[in-house]
């Protein structure tokens, strides 16, 4: 019998992830810090025609492309003369379990069954689990999500309560927590106890499944309207959505298409806090996973994490809670689409960002979600004056995550507000040296120009701030 | 007091960390309180009541236990109350669109 103790599970933690991943990360490794991130993708992932194919058989991908021609008539009303670019949404909500992450679990589930593996785990609240479930349902595995649900009351955030629900109606089994990253430890003993394949939402598999729905905005924008999309908006938190969003673009040709990344601004509540856990009405697509996955992307649940937004975002832009509440109830009244608040994250700060665009340009919201029971602004708002939030109409600049939630009182008031990238930057760089190595070798200075697309200069030289040197 | 047979679709709790054990570097309030796992499945005992330690079999088909918690557990979420806030929004753009 195994010791299943804290702290014996967390010592097994690598042997425990090589199986349950089947990849050797150190085959990538190179340099003190550096790892061959095109290399790996490409070695291990497949090919966009293979995921089309495999994305296919299990009712994936294909997703309509929109124009919210309604919305875009406001958007001239409160623009200058000649701005105001024209926005579309791809409706993701359309996959098989009603969001884009079912392109990443179709072939994190593929790859499994194709190896060989009984089973899948996955540790998400998100929608995730219910496209793992969903897509093991279809190639015959079992699936287990493991997911942080419930305060130290066993009071459920609703939106996740959804999400167990959905999970389960795919017949997955549900493990519930409370709050807090020892979450990690339960998910490694299911790991070993069952030897079921960790379908991480970042492995190389997991983040080249979303390249198809880059690939497919391409074409359908070119089909449209005769030009690649201008700006892609994708809803940022770990990082995978953007990257692989912004890697199909690429694929398919359109390298001119700026990408933006999109965020809840939930700044000043801990993600790890009992108390701040059911004070916000965002689970995901929040600057609390989307500044620490940016900055520090192998913190994840794999050794190397391939979703990588600064190789690939150009703006990274702010919204509050009060905003996506305020544009999804927009989505349903003005386009008689309802979809998921989380997912509509992106529309918000197109909005806003396409009033400073010329009316020429257009813009692609690159997802949508599903929306539900819990799911939805009205258990939303109603869970959140439940946990005695303050919920008015006012000036959403007065938003204060944890205490209030303002909801705009006109259109003209959603203004996104940017992150500046370059204090991004350099926090990753200053994670990925400081304490960690004393000195680097030009090999991984070369591979941080590319992990945060900087000059070698400015890498040489923020990196020996942060005392560490270049040999 | 209700019990559960043998098959009945049921609800299971365990404490895995006690808050002495918790990891070092989580918050304060967080660090109070235990770590606590539910899962659900169909009981393998042939009866049981509330507070007993029972088996069950998961969606999973693994074999797992705990304290029984719950006997054919809802869920219990829903679609909240109506939201004022929300419904003026819908009225305020729809008339803006009309007068376009």
């Amino acid at each position: 019998m195994k010791d299943l103790s804290y702290q014996a599970v967390m010592s097994r933690k690598n042997e425990i992830m090589k199986n349950a991943v089947g990849i050797d990360y150190s085959a990538f490794e190179y340099g003190r810090i550096a790892f061959d991130y095109e290399g790996m993708m490409e070695k291990v992932a497949y090919s966009i025609p293979q995921m089309q194919s495999i994305q296919a058989e299990t009712k994936v991908g294909n997703t309509p492309l929109l124009e919210l021609k309604n919305i875009n008539k406001l958007i001239k009303k409160y623009s200058e003369s000649g701005k105001g670019a024209r926005i579309f949404i791809k409706d993701e909500a359309a996959n098989a379990s009603g969001s884009f992450k079912a392109r990443r679990a179709a072939i994190s589930v593929y790859h499994a069954a194709k190896n060989g593996y009984k089973g899948v785990i996955a540790a998400t609240s998100g929608n995730y689990g219910a496209a793992a479930a969903s897509q093991a349902a279809q190639r015959g595995l079992k699936s287990i999500i493991v997911q942080e649900v419930f305060d130290s009351k066993k009071i459920g955030q609703p939106e996740i309560l959804e999400k167990a629900r959905k999970c389960e109606a795919f017949g997955a089994e549900v493990v519930q927590l409370t709050v807090g990253p020892e979450l990690f430890y339960m998910f490694l003993r299911l790991l070993e106890e069952t030897g079921f394949f960790n379908a991480s939402l970042y492995t190389p598999f997991g983040i080249a499944g979303i390249e198809t729905l880059g690939y497919e905005i391409a074409h359908q924008t070119m089909a449209m309207e005769n030009k690649f999309p201008d700006v892609v908006i994708a809803t940022h938190a770990g990082g995978g959505n953007l990257t692989g969003t912004a890697r199909g673009l690429i694929k398919a040709g359109a390298k001119d298409t700026k990408i933006i990344g999109a965020s809840v601004d939930l700044s000043g509540l801990h993600m790890a806090s009992d108390r701040d856990f059911n004070r916000k009405s965002f689970t995901t697509g929040h600057t609390g996973f989307g500044i620490p996955f940016a900055t520090l992307p192998d913190r994840s649940d794999v050794p190397r994490n391939a979703a990588r937004v600064l190789r690939y975002m150009d703006r990274y832009v702010l919204v509050t809670q009060g905003d996506v509440f305020y544009v999804t109830e927009m989505l349903a009244r003005l386009e008689g689409i309802e979809r998921g608040p989380a997912g509509n994250t992106s529309l918000a700060v197109a909005i806003s960002v396409a009033r400073e665009m010329d009316e020429d340009k257009i813009i692609v919201v690159q997802e949508t979600e599903y929306t539900g029971a819990g799911k939805h602004p009205m258990p939303q708002l109603t869970f959140a004056k439940q946990n005695g939030i303050e919920v008015r109409r006012g000036d959403p600049s007065q938003n204060i995550p944890g205490k209030n939630i303002v909801i705009p009182e006109s259109f003209d008031q959603l203004r996104g507000k940017d992150v500046d990238m370059i204090k991004m930057k350099d926090n990753y760089i200053r994670n990925a040296v400081e304490n960690k190595v004393t000195e680097i070798t030009m090999e991984d200075v070369d591979y941080l120009a590319q992990e945060v697309r900087l000059p070698k200069d400015e890498i040489v030289s923020r990196v020996s701030s942060y005392n560490v040197k270049i040999v | 007091m209700e019990r559960a047979k043998k098959g009945d679709w049921v609800e299971i709790e365990n404490v895995l960390l006690q808050p002495h054990e918790r990891a070092a570097h989580i918050p304060e309030d967080t660090k109070k309180a235990p770590l606590i796992m539910w899962v659900r499945g169909f009981l393998l005992n042939e009866s049981a009541e509330i507070g007993d330690f029972v088996s069950i079999r998961t969606l999973a088909e693994r074999t797992t236990s705990g304290t029984l918690v719950a006997i054919n557990p809802r869920h219990e979420h829903d679609f909240g109350n109506p939201v004022k806030e929300l419904l003026e929004i819908g009225c305020e753009l729809q008339k803006e669109i009309e007068s376009l």
